[in-house]
């Protein structure tokens, strides 16, 4: 039985654990966190107001929470899979029936202390239900149709629920989360081939059923200039301050267009807008270039870890955090329509910042506990 | 295990793989955002920078300080003046309701104001200016002043506006300026261009007319707004031009007493230098005080104005259209001598009324004139030797010298928009118009300034200005400045022989200045001040048997069919300088209504010819 040494490892004691930490990914995260707080500023006109106030304590409380979240043992995170998704599902029911409502869709709980957004979190716990899912099935079995036809229906009762809130963007990724699982997990490539050629064919018939608003915003992405004061406006004063940022940008706190209130949702969705327009092509850049680093640690973290468990939500986190990013700047720069997605840690908004932290604590917990195998 | 551990390498194979694919998507992907982020920022920077400019600067125009218009002297006779204003924002106020009502009993607006007032306010954005009264009194706009301190939010401005100092003495040389309506911004490119709300533009007269030079152009202040339309902060203020300021020939003086001789008659002066042609001046009664109009005429006003049967709003001495009457006389004269049709002897003999083709023209005197050659036939204005004479000239020759002599078309070409042509007639015309032949008849009563023939006060003044200075071609003007150079070199006969223009004038002379005189009683003796004239008596309606017989006096006779008294003259005789035409509606007689006018007239405008001259010296010695 002693020679199992290797399984002792099991009780790491604390400086070990923090010994193991990956600082490039706590730094990047930190300061991501730090630009995220100086944009916020900006947007509040260049004083400590409530946005800001609001921001600087979330972050701290979720990177608090996040670093506390590392030093639980993979294995934890491992058993809870298949609970916390149906805890959130139930949420989401819960949000259906009894969800506030704001500007016509009904997204929030009221959970007494805090409102929360549970498709957010679902964004994240979905990955960790389809990992642990897949964590000890054999590569033969993934492609069967019991286990296809499983997932799926994992994937969509939560898309459902998003969609009838409704917020498509949001269910959406929460469908892309899901769809990464299953890639990672070795479901045969013609299923995504048969999905992509199925969702290319019915376009015209989903965009036949969209909402007009949504309808007005495919609309106006493909032509912002058709209304320019109604929907194409979002589109139309986003370029317009990303690109007269310049190389250079405006400088810190001198943005005119969010200044000014040109800018739509600049706390939100529009965040990029405005840093992009304040820090220019360079700032943009330097961003970019941090989520890349943070991106690249996570996927090395799943890479050097030893549980198959880990390692598929390392990569699926890691392909969800990049789509998260890839859709909300595509968005701001005119490339895709426009659908509500935050920018992870940059937007400001709880429930995604949680379940971002939520993500990366868990991934650094696979980092920490990377030895650790699981049954 | 094996098969497990087989199984787990070719699992781990697969993620590895499939990680491999989307690391390598993924970095495409980067590249496509980097990409386009150079695009926005770096390729079209210039485009976007602009577009953000655009969206946060706006311009905010002011009305722009109208020139004003001066007299010969210099006096201002359309100015500006400070307006007292209030203006209210109304997102400045904490409590609008109370501000507002407080301001009715301050104001003592009436209910009808006061709900323009809120209407004007729903209308507008909260952040714009409601302007709650435009032109206050000085104890109003003190009485404010005074209680500033609980009307928060209300800010007492000084804001320049028109002002006419003169009231109704030049409303119609100058008219008058109101707020712009959509007429005048579509049709006039300088006011679309200038446009502010509450500018106010020329309705009228030279107001109108020279509006391009007046309007002068806009201060503009370029304030950075925010999304909705909110000033932030001004970047710039760049000052506007001032209007020209436009000098007329108009002597006030004379102006005034032209007003004041036509007090509470319809009817028209104007007077003329007889060698530059400008208007010395030019009425047209009644009037009307256009600071009326400036802020808005009220509707009973406006009524009042309108429903006036003298016309107010009629230019007499430019739009109206009356017979000439005997004022006609000296250029059936002078065609007749030009035309060799008679010599200055040419003798007829007036018994009262002449039978002639079926018809009976009468003569204004029953019992006659007896034998009459031209000079005394002018001085009595007999109609029988006009008759006579102008049946033997013939229409055609006739109008040949009346339009030569400016009748029958516009005196200021474009200046007014309103002025009428008159109407001279020839057999050419009656038959294009009327479809009929011309009859002999109608040749001896337009030899009297009756029947078809129209002119308007101004062409008469015209007319007798160009008979005054010796028969040459002279072109009226209003306006100084105006590039009129050319026209004044040149000095034009309009006569044939000039024997013949000194022969009109002395007849003229003689109907003033002797005995049996139509215009005797009004002479001047004193050689400075004599002028030599023409009397007319326009009739408004056919004289029929029975008024002949009943043969009223003018008292007698309704308003409306009382004859209109004319006169036109030029002085002082001996070196002429100023020619003037009268008209008086309905003033039953030239000689007793007209000519005595025009003797006040002379005296003034005489008076003030050195006074007149002294500037016109000084303006040459400035240059």
């Amino acid at each position: 039985m002693y020679q199992h040494s290797r399984l002792n490892k099991n009780n790491l004691d604390i400086l070990q654990k923090v010994k193991n930490f990956d600082y490039i990914l706590l730094i990047c995260i930190l300061l991501l966190g730090f630009i995220s707080l100086a944009t916020m500023y900006s947007t509040d006109g260049g004083q400590i107001l409530f946005h800001t106030k609001s921001h600087f304590i979330k972050l701290t409380v979720f990177t608090v929470m996040m670093i506390f979240f590392s030093f639980i043992n993979i294995k934890y995170w491992f058993s809870i899979g298949y609970l916390s998704y149906l805890g959130i599902a139930v949420l989401l029911i819960c949000t259906y029936f009894f969800g506030i409502t704001s500007s016509g869709s009904k997204r929030w709980i009221d959970l007494y202390f805090i409102n929360l957004q549970p498709s957010e979190l679902m964004k994240i716990f979905i990955i960790l239900c389809l990992a642990k899912y897949f964590h000890r099935m054999k590569l033969q079995n993934v492609n069967s149709i019991y286990t296809i036809l499983t997932s799926l229906i994992i994937i969509l009762l939560p898309m459902g629920l998003v969609i009838v809130q409704p917020d498509l963007g949001t269910s959406i990724l929460i469908a892309i989360s899901g769809i990464a699982v299953l890639w990672f997990a070795g479901v045969n490539y013609k299923y995504f081939i048969y999905t992509l050629l199925g969702f290319v064919i019915s376009l015209p018939f989903i965009i036949a059923f969209l909402k007009p608003y949504q309808k007005l915003r495919v609309l106006s992405f493909l032509n912002p200039d058709r209304d320019p004061l109604g929907a194409g406006y979002q589109i139309i004063q986003s370029k317009i301050a990303v690109g007269s940022g310049g190389v250079f940008g405006k400088g810190f706190l001198k943005g005119t267009q969010s200044y000014l209130e040109f800018l739509p949702e600049k706390h939100t969705d529009f965040i990029f807008t405005l840093f992009s327009e304040e820090f220019g092509f360079i700032g943009s850049a330097v961003l970019l270039l941090i989520y890349a680093i943070i991106i690249y640690r996570i996927v090395a973290i799943g890479a050097n870890s030893r549980s198959y468990f880990a390692k598929i939500f390392c990569y699926s986190f890691g392909a969800s955090i990049f789509v998260y990013i890839t859709i909300n700047m595509s968005m701001v720069l005119g490339l895709l329509p426009i659908v509500g997605s935050p920018l992870p840690i940059m937007s400001y908004g709880g429930s995604s910042m949680l379940a971002t932290m939520t993500g990366f604590g868990i991934v650094m917990s696979s980092r920490v506990h990377n030895q650790q195998s699981i049954a | 295990m094996i098969s497990s551990s087989s199984d787990n390498v070719t699992r781990l194979n697969s993620i590895n793989r499939r990680m491999f694919i989307t690391s390598s998507l993924k970095f495409f992907i980067m590249v496509g955002i980097v990409s386009r982020l150079f695009f926005l920022q770096v390729k079209e920077n210039k485009k976007y920078l602009t577009l953000s400019d655009k969206n946060r600067i706006r311009e905010w125009k002011l009305a722009p300080v109208r020139g004003e218009f001066r007299d010969y002297f210099g006096n201002v006779i359309a100015g500006n003046f400070e307006a007292y204003q209030l203006h209210v924002i109304p997102e400045q106020v904490e409590d609008f309701r109370y501000v507002i009502y407080r301001l009715k009993d301050l104001l003592e607006l009436s209910d009808k104001q006061f709900n323009k007032i809120l209407k004007r306010k729903r209308e507008n954005k909260p952040w714009e200016t409601l302007i709650v009264s435009d032109n206050l009194s000085w104890e109003k706009f003190s009485k404010i002043n005074n209680h500033l301190y609980d009307l928060n939010g209300v800010k007492p401005v000084i804001s320049i506006s028109r002002n006419y100092p003169y009231k109704e003495d030049f409303t119609h040389v100058i008219g008058y300026v109101s707020q712009a309506n959509e007429v005048d911004i579509e049709n006039t490119s300088i006011i679309k261009k200038n446009f502010v709300p509450g500018l106010k533009v020329g309705k009228i007269g030279l107001e109108k007319t020279f509006e391009e030079k007046l309007i002068g152009s806009n201060d503009i202040e370029r304030y950075e707004v925010n999304a909705y339309g909110r000033r932030i902060s001004q970047l710039e203020f760049q000052k506007g031009e001032r209007g020209k300021t436009l000098k007329l020939t108009i002597d006030t003086k004379v102006q005034q007493l032209a007003n004041e001789l036509l007090k509470d008659q319809a009817g028209s002066i104007c007077v003329m230098d007889i060698y530059t042609g400008s208007i010395i001046a030019m009425h047209s009664s009644p009037s009307f005080d256009p600071n009326l109009f400036v802020f808005g005429i009220s509707q009973d006003e406006w009524q009042m104005i309108r429903n006036n049967p003298m016309k107010p709003l009629l230019n007499k001495t430019l739009q109206g259209n009356y017979s000439p009457g005997s004022t006609i006389k000296p250029i059936v004269a002078l065609s007749a001598l030009e035309n060799g049709i008679i010599n200055p002897n040419f003798t007829v003999r007036c018994t009262g009324k002449t039978e002639m083709y079926d018809q009976t023209y009468h003569c204004w005197k029953k019992e006659g004139h007896g034998y009459m050659n031209l000079r005394n036939a002018m001085k009595q204005s007999c109609d029988t030797y006009f008759y006579e004479i102008a049946r033997k000239l013939g229409v055609d020759k006739l109008s040949e010298t009346a339009k030569k002599f400016g009748l029958g078309k516009k005196v200021f070409g474009n200046l007014f928009e309103i002025e009428k042509d008159g109407l001279i007639p020839n057999t050419q015309w009656k038959k294009n118009v009327l479809g009929k032949g011309w009859l002999l008849g109608e040749t001896m009563i337009t030899g009297i300034g009756q029947g078809y023939i129209q002119t308007t006060p101004i062409q008469l003044c015209l007319m007798t200005a160009q008979i005054a200075n010796g028969g040459y071609k002279i072109y009226p003007n209003l306006v100084i400045n105006e590039d009129n150079s050319e026209k004044l070199d040149k000095f034009i006969p309009l006569y044939k022989n000039s024997k013949n223009m000194r022969i009109i004038q002395d007849a003229m002379f003689s109907s003033t200045n002797e005995v049996m005189g139509t215009s005797y009683r009004s002479r001047i003796d004193n050689i400075r001040y004599q002028f030599a004239g023409k009397t007319g008596t326009a009739q408004v309606k056919k004289i029929t048997e029975k008024d002949r017989e009943l043969d009223l006096k003018t008292f007698q006779i309704p308003y409306e069919e009382r004859d209109h008294a004319l006169y036109v003259a030029f002085g002082p005789y001996k070196q002429p300088r100023y020619a003037l035409s009268i008209l008086v509606e309905h003033g039953g007689n030239g000689s007793t209504t007209a000519a005595p006018m025009a003797k006040r007239l002379f005296k003034l405008v005489i008076d003030r010819h050195e006074l007149r001259e002294s500037i016109k010296n000084k303006r040459y010695m400035d240059i």
